[in-house]
């Protein structure tokens, strides 16, 4: 990881790090046991075929974690995780390429807080972006 | 097209009731098993829960009653989550997961019949203090 980012580094337009994951079947077990969602569209693919789907599907949650990883990457020690959100538009699914990206779109003071709005997002290999949402933040300053 | 309400009065009654508290107890296995399903390697959360943690703290008192009630909706899938954090989810926290249903719509989609549901929660520590709200909006079709 990089060293601290501090608020005085960004502005609107800043993009935050990629992060690239590749769930797996197994991944989506551990996290249905993990989480307590034992939906079947995520770990079998009989059913999930059966639902209309093209196969087995990563969790939205699951997908909003990795987003929720590549935020706190991102902040390192000094930032806080305010607000988290994110809309499931699409299916991701498993044995390919998952890739979380964000953008800041905006930075401002506010209670003595030095805050920043992240648009984030996840694409498919097709480029589709299948999570969409925001990130409010808060950044450490240099002063 | 069948335009059928499909918000039947079982449904309706829960509309604004408050249901829970489900209570956990974040014993340290817990968040690491958490952690180690999303796959996210930060020492930070050895001892603080990551911030999609609360999706583990199901209000199991109001989702089994979304979730059982009859309906001739079969498939559901997640529609949205928004979490806002006032406090950290630590290990040791004794959380209280509080939930109601806020709004029922539903639309003719190219699904056919789709009903949204939306839903509130609240987690609170130990301490009383409100650590997490969040807001899950489920789709059944």
């Amino acid at each position: 990881m990089a060293g601290q980012i501090y608020y005085e580094d960004i502005g609107a337009g800043t993009e935050i790090p990629a992060l690239v994951k590749y769930p797996t079947t197994m991944q989506l077990v551990k996290y249905a046991a993990a989480s307590g969602d034992y939906y079947q569209i995520h770990y079998d693919k009989d059913f999930a075929v059966a639902s209309g789907l093209p196969g087995v599907i990563v969790h939205g949650w699951l997908a909003l974690s990795f987003l929720g990883q590549m935020i706190t990457d991102w902040l390192g020690e000094g930032g806080t995780m305010v607000k988290l959100n994110g809309s499931y538009r699409g299916m991701n699914k498993v044995n390919e390429d998952l890739f979380c990206r964000g953008k800041v779109t905006k930075k401002y003071a506010e209670d003595g807080k030095n805050l920043a709005r992240v648009e984030i997002w996840v694409e498919n290999p097709q480029g589709e972006k299948t999570v969409t949402g925001t990130a409010v933040v808060t950044l450490p300053s240099r002063s | 097209m069948n335009e059928e309400s499909v918000i039947s009065p079982e449904l309706e009654c829960l509309l604004n009731v408050e249901l829970g508290p489900d209570v956990y107890e974040i014993e340290k296995g817990m968040v690491r098993r958490f952690v180690e399903a999303i796959d996210d390697s930060n020492p930070r959360w050895r001892e603080v829960a990551p911030p999609t943690f609360p999706a583990a703290l199901v209000p199991t008192s109001l989702i089994h009653r979304l979730f059982n009630a009859k309906s001739r909706l079969t498939r559901l899938l997640n529609g949205a989550s928004e979490l806002e954090y006032f406090y950290p989810i630590r290990v040791g926290d004794v959380i209280s997961v509080t939930a109601k249903l806020t709004r029922l719509r539903q639309m003719e989609g190219k699904e056919g019949t789709t009903l949204f549901m939306f839903t509130e929660a609240t987690y609170t520590n130990q301490r009383g203090e409100v650590a997490v709200k969040g807001k899950n909006t489920y789709i059944k079709y």
